[in-house]
């Protein structure tokens, strides 16, 4: 039977979305910003985490406004619940992406110490996990779920990577500690922002199967 | 659920005539908790509720088989006293069905029949008892010689359960007991319902899920005469094992 109440959740499922694509074009632009040396990018992806913060709120609305009206059960109830703890995993990922513009900005002030290879891998990853969680969530597809936790160590490994090569720099000069921190800073944003996804990957199979897989805790 | 069971319930089946209306039931009921059942209209609730204290053997043609067990005593046991077993299994309607009759002998009618009372005194302190138990005893205390039908429908249903509560059974069987009910009667009646349970076992019939939600501390799920699921209310209104039920509560059914 089609309820009423399944426009409604599906209207939050649309508004999520749109929280994601918005978050994911963020970060996308923010690298960009790095590897082309673009500052006007970013600027505007640091001005654009306000629209982010908007969706936010508007979803967060919705959510409460369901839970109050509908006082939903079951299946209803784990979905709402769990888009209200992803779409705060998605803002503070649109945070990281809107403070990687603003190093960004003070990175531009100086030469740039080194090609850069794995934090745009870092990035490329990220994205890519976010683009399946929001498969996941669509489909209801906690085999995509489970497999986006497991990734989440490859971001892991490369930061370290980006870490160790970059203090090298820092070692034989200098001159390159201030940019150096700040693109250690911005390996570490990424890794963070990989940390959420897997959040919201785990959400996605408390949603769908009821059971916990957070903390290393599946029964 | 490792609680005291009550009311052990097995291979039970129920039938008016040719209609099998209960399926071979099992469940466990366990003491002091509050047990709801939750189905579709016509799925059997309150047959299986009022087999629990055989309402249903005036009715022509029904027959049970099974057991159906009150701490360890077959209801069904043909030596049984069946005016004892409703003595101790008291029942509250989907509507209130107050006797002609004002307040106070609305209460004392069971002591009566019963002879529950040694003197006046006492009577009169199990009916101020049994209303403020049933938290009604602050608006008519000084009306108890008025009718029972001056009362609101609220307070009719909580005069009802403290008739039900003055004889003091173990067991209280409630077949929607709020569905005609206000918001605000319906609040203080589950408010009553959850402190009850300290003192006696309750089995709550309703249709309303989100009631079932916040006073149940079990929650049965019947479609079609046969039990489909029992558990824990938390994990059956969070995520029930069966498909069937998740679609039934949360009303994607047909
Ligand atoms: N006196 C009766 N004679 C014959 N069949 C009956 C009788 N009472 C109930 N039934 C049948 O038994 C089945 C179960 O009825 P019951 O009243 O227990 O359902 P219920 O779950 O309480 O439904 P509702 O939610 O509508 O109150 C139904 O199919 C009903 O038609
Ligand atoms: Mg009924």
């Amino acid at each position: 039977m089609e309820r009423h109440f399944d426009e409604e959740l599906n209207n939050l499922k649309k508004n999520i979305l749109k929280m994601a694509s918005l978050v994911d074009e963020s970060i996308a632009k923010a690298i960009k910003s790095l590897l082309e040396r673009k500052e006007d990018l970013a600027i505007e992806v640091e001005n654009e985490d306000n629209a982010i913060d908007m969706v936010e709120i508007e979803v967060d609305m919705l959510c409460l406004d369901l839970l109050a009206r509908r006082q939903p059960i079951a299946i209803d109830l784990r979905f709402i619940t769990s888009v209200m703890k992803i779409n705060s995993d998605l803002e503070r990922i649109g945070d990281l992406a809107a403070n990687i513009g603003h190093k960004v900005q003070i990175l531009l002030k100086y030469p740039q110490l080194k090609p850069l290879i794995d934090i745009p891998r870092m990035a490329e990853l990220v994205r890519a996990m976010l683009k399946d969680s929001i498969t996941a969530l669509v489909d209801k597809n906690t085999e995509l779920a489970r497999n986006i936790t497991a990734r989440d160590h490859e971001v892991d490994e490369l930061y370290v990577q980006v870490f160790r090569e970059v203090l090298t720099h820092m070692m034989d000069d200098n001159e390159n500690i201030k940019n150096g921190i700040e693109l250690i800073l911005i390996a570490k944003h990424l890794e963070r922002m990989a940390d959420h996804v897997t959040n919201i990957a785990e959400d996605i199979v408390y949603m769908v199967e009821g059971k916990t897989i957070k903390h290393q805790f599946e029964p | 659920m490792s609680d005291e069971i009550r009311i052990v319930v097995k291979n039970f089946n129920a039938y008016y005539g040719e209609k099998h209306a209960l399926k071979n039931v099992n469940i466990d009921i366990p003491a002091n908790k509050i047990m709801a059942m939750i189905g579709p209209s016509g799925c059997g609730k309150s047959t299986f509720l009022r087999s629990i204290n055989r309402m249903n053997d005036l009715i022509e043609n029904f027959k049970v088989d099974g057991q159906m067990m009150i701490d360890g005593n077959d209801v069904y046991d043909k030596t049984i006293d069946v005016t004892s077993l409703r003595r101790r299994v008291g029942m509250v309607f989907q509507k209130p069905n107050p006797f002609p009759k004002t307040i106070y002998e609305n209460v004392a009618y069971g002591l009566r029949v019963n002879r529950l009372f040694k003197d006046n005194k006492e009577l009169e302190h199990k009916i101020e008892k049994s209303l403020v138990e049933a938290g009604l005893w602050e608006e008519v205390k000084d009306d108890l010689d008025k009718s029972a039908f001056e009362l609101s429908g609220g307070q009719q249903q909580r005069l009802c359960i403290a008739r039900a509560l003055v004889i003091q059974p173990e067991v209280i069987l409630m077949d929607e007991p709020t569905a005609s009910l206000d918001p605000i009667s319906t609040a203080k009646i589950e408010e009553l319902i959850q402190v009850l349970k300290k003192d006696y076992t309750i089995v709550i019939v309703t249709h309303n899920m989100q009631q079932a939600a916040r006073v149940a501390d079990n929650t049965s799920f019947f479609m079609l005469g046969e039990l489909i699921e029992y558990d824990v209310t938390s994990r059956m209104f969070t995520k029930p094992v069966k498909k069937i039920t998740e679609d039934y509560i949360t009303g994607r059914f047909g």
